[in-house]
C-alpha cells in the first residue's frame, strides 16, 4: 500500500523533510511498522526518530496508537508532543 | 467557532459580538495566553508557532464537542495564533458563554486543558543561545488528565 508520511517541528527538521510518499511492504500495515520500517532505511530517518523523545502520531489527522492500522492512501503524521496554547 | 490565525484578534469585539447576539447569555468566561520574555530561566526574543493544518481544526472542533457534551454552553470560540509571535503578544483566546459561571469557567478550563495536550501546535523560541524547540511539559499533561475522572458538572 502507498502511504503520505508528514512531518512536523523538530522532527521534520531532523528528516529534512515535510512531508514523503512511501510505498510500504505488505507486512507493515500499523503505526509502529511504519515508524519501524522507516528507521531501518537509516539515515535520517534513524537518527531523526532517536533522537526525538515521545513522538506521537496521527493517523487521517487524528491522534493514533502504535496499533492502529494503515490503509491505502493514508496520511500518517508524526511529531514530538505538542506545545501550543 | 474555530480559527486559526497569523493576525492578532481583538477580544473586546469578540465579547461584544457573542454578548450583543444572545440575551440569554449570564456568564462570559475568557482565556487569553501570552508569549512570556522568559521560558525556563532564558530569554526568549521571539516565537514561532507551526501547526498541522487540516488536523489542527479538527481536534479543535473534536474539543469544543466535548464541551459542549459536558456543560450547558451557548457559544465557544477558539483563536490560535501562528507563525512569529514576540513577547507580549497573544498567542490564543478562548471565549465561553453560557447562562452561569459555572459552566463557563469549567469549559473555558477544559478546552485549554485539552488544547495544550491535543491540538497540534509546535512552539520554537529563538534565545541568546540559539533557537530551540519547546518542550511538552508533564504538568500540561497531568491537568489534561483531572478530567477523566470528573463528571464535569458540579
Amino acid at each position: 500500500m502507498k502511504v503520505t508520511v508528514l512531518y512536523f517541528a523538530a522532527l521534520r527538521e531532523r528528516v529534512g523533510r515535510a512531508r514523503e510518499e512511501c510505498e510500504l511492504p505488505a507486512d507493515v500495515d500499523t503505526v509502529d511498522a511504519l515508524r519501524a520500517w522507516l528507521v531501518t532505511r537509516g539515515e535520517p530517518w534513524a537518527g531523526a526518530f532517536a533522537s526525538t523523545r515521545h513522538v506521537r502520531a496521527a493517523v487521517d489527522q487524528a491522534m493514533a496508537r502504535g496499533d492502529v492500522r494503515l490503509h491505502d492512501e493514508a496520511e500518517v503524521a508524526f511529531f514530538p508532543p505538542v506545545t501550543g496554547g | 467557532m474555530i480559527r486559526v490565525q497569523t493576525e492578532a484578534f481583538d477580544v473586546n469585539a469578540e465579547i461584544e459580538r457573542l454578548r450583543a447576539a444572545n440575551p440569554r447569555i449570564g456568564a462570559i468566561a475568557c482565556f487569553i495566553g501570552v508569549v512570556r520574555d522568559l521560558n525556563e530561566g532564558i530569554a526568549v526574543g521571539s516565537m514561532t508557532l507551526e501547526h498541522y493544518p487540516g488536523m489542527t481544526e479538527r481536534a479543535l472542533e473534536g474539543i469544543v464537542e466535548q464541551a459542549r457534551r459536558r456543560w450547558d454552553l451557548y457559544d465557544v470560540l477558539v483563536t490560535h495564533r501562528i507563525g512569529e509571535l514576540q513577547p507580549t503578544d497573544p498567542i490564543v483566546l478562548v471565549i465561553v458563554t453560557s447562562a452561569h459561571r459555572g459552566e463557563a469557567f469549567a469549559a473555558c478550563e477544559f478546552v485549554m486543558d485539552y488544547l495544550k495536550t491535543e491540538a497540534p501546535f509546535w512552539k520554537k523560541e529563538a534565545t541568546p543561545e540559539g533557537a530551540r524547540w519547546v518542550d511538552a511539559r508533564e504538568s500540561d499533561s497531568a491537568a489534561r488528565a483531572r478530567w477523566d475522572d470528573s463528571e464535569g458538572q458540579s
